[in-house]
């Protein structure tokens, strides 16, 4: 049986492991290859990498680290941030990511995403899409949550799925950072009415909002970062919970746990 | 000396480091004598079966391929393309294995299958120690039909073909070297038990 994926997410500033609170408020969380080794050996089923600065100047420190990465680790990561061209992402995939995200700049260009498809395949294209629920609708928001869009969220994921992004990155602003439950009915909302694979983020606060998220929000995979980097919740013990609620997921062989 | 078949596919990098990771010497290549001489090959890729098997006959590693003698590993599309024929741009593949790749017809399960799921394997020192928890990691829209080939099983929407051989012919599905510690034990088989 397909398992459910659980995801630690790395926010990436200068080569180090941020965590901020609601967008803003960064606190340093450590060594990313370091951080990611350690996820990968307790049975974390993917990564993602999100480069919150993603200057130009900066852009070859992350290609660095890509580098570096996929050097140590053996299970896939997907790289966001800043990604704006086909060669942006060509350098991300290139220097050793499975898959990228996108997200502002495939709104303000939507044939980006069916750009980097054709070339690379549809499965290494995460469209990401930050939400938030404003006047009874989910809508897009972009520029990490800054800018309102004219985007529903539903209509853009289908939109993004026809244009042929692999997997859907939805991710609740109004949770990000509060620990209060993932977007359970956006989430699966989404999931219904797309064919692809979504991955719920913000708002994992317990290892209940987890089998919520998976069971009532139809969602794939699961992203969190704060609960995993601060040691609050390890990704062992969420698996073992998970699979006594009967949720299908992957323990890793009892050496690494 | 492993030689990793460099033919334009994707993820071909991955396979080099986790070869590396423990400790194997590997080369991506398209050179024909290089790849004669190696002691093991493997035949990655991720892309479009059609485009794939284009650049295979453009760089003549297809006929090739079908004449190593070494044990030679396909990886996901690597397997795709050592069958008969795929549905994928309706193109003819190296026919090593008689199986036909077809699309996974669309229900309500999404397409790709995309994550980690188990594998039902024979008793083949390839998979010797691998143990009950033997999820893969998985990334494809395609699948191999079940044939006398198949020597393990998986299933996604229909049970298909994970794991096929034939005399120095060996093919997964699954990405090994993205599939953490279980992976690398395969990898390990396939180094030190083929």
């Amino acid at each position: 049986m397909l398992k459910k994926r659980i995801i630690p997410c790395l926010d990436i500033k200068d080569g180090r492991t941020v965590k901020g609170i609601n967008f803003l408020g960064l606190r340093d969380a450590g060594d990313p290859v370091e951080l990611a080794a350690k996820y990968a050996k307790q049975g974390a089923d993917e990564l993602v990498f999100l480069d919150i600065t993603a200057t130009i100047e900066k852009r070859k420190t992350l290609i660095e680290l890509v580098e570096r990465i996929s050097h140590y680790i053996n299970i896939p990561f997907t790289v966001g941030g800043g990604i704006r061209t086909v060669e942006d992402a060509a350098a991300l995939l290139q220097a050793g990511a499975d898959k990228i995200s996108i997200n502002s700049a495939a709104v303000k260009r939507p044939t980006l995403i069916s750009e980097i498809a054709r070339q690379f395949g549809n499965q290494c294209v995460v469209l990401a899409i930050d939400t938030n629920y404003i006047a009874n609708r989910w809508k897009v928001f972009i520029h990490g949550g800054k800018t309102e869009t004219d985007w529903l969220t539903l209509d853009w994921a289908k939109e993004g799925e026809r244009l042929g992004a692999g997997e859907i990155l939805l991710t609740s602003m109004t949770k990000d950072g509060t620990k209060s439950g993932f977007a359970v009915d956006i989430t699966g909302q989404v999931s219904e009415q797309v064919n692809i694979p979504v991955i719920a983020s913000g708002g994992a606060g317990t290892k209940a909002h987890f089998t919520e998220v998976f069971q009532a929000g139809k969602a794939d995979a699961a992203l969190a970062a704060s609960i995993f980097h601060f040691g609050e919740i390890p990704v062992p013990e969420l698996k073992l919970y998970l699979r006594e609620q009967g949720v299908p997921v992957r323990l890793a062989i009892k050496e690494n746990i | 000396m492993i030689a990793i078949i460099n033919y334009e596919a994707g993820n071909i990098k991955s396979v080099k480091n986790a070869l590396n990771r423990l400790g194997a010497e590997a080369i991506v290549t398209e050179d024909i004598t290089a790849i004669r001489q190696a002691d093991k090959v493997i035949f990655p890729g991720v892309g479009d079966a059609s485009f794939c098997m284009k650049k295979l006959r453009e760089k003549k590693l297809d006929e090739e391929i079908k004449k190593l003698k070494q044990p030679v590993l396909g990886i996901c599309l690597g397997l795709q393309l050592l069958c008969d024929h795929s549905e994928e741009g309706n193109t003819p593949g190296l026919g090593i294995f008689p199986n036909r790749v077809k699309k996974f017809p669309q229900g309500n399960e999404k397409v790709p299958h995309m994550g980690w799921n188990d594998t039902q394997f024979e008793d083949l020192p390839l998979f010797q120690g691998l143990g009950e928890c033997s999820d893969f990691y998985f990334v494809h829209g395609y699948y191999a039909e079940l044939g006398a080939f198949t020597t393990g099983t998986t299933e996604y929407i229909l049970p298909f073909s994970s794991c096929l051989q034939k005399d120095n012919f060996y093919a997964v599905q699954f990405h090994p070297e993205k599939s953490g510690t279980v992976g690398e034990n395969f990898l390990k088989n396939f180094l030190e038990k083929i």
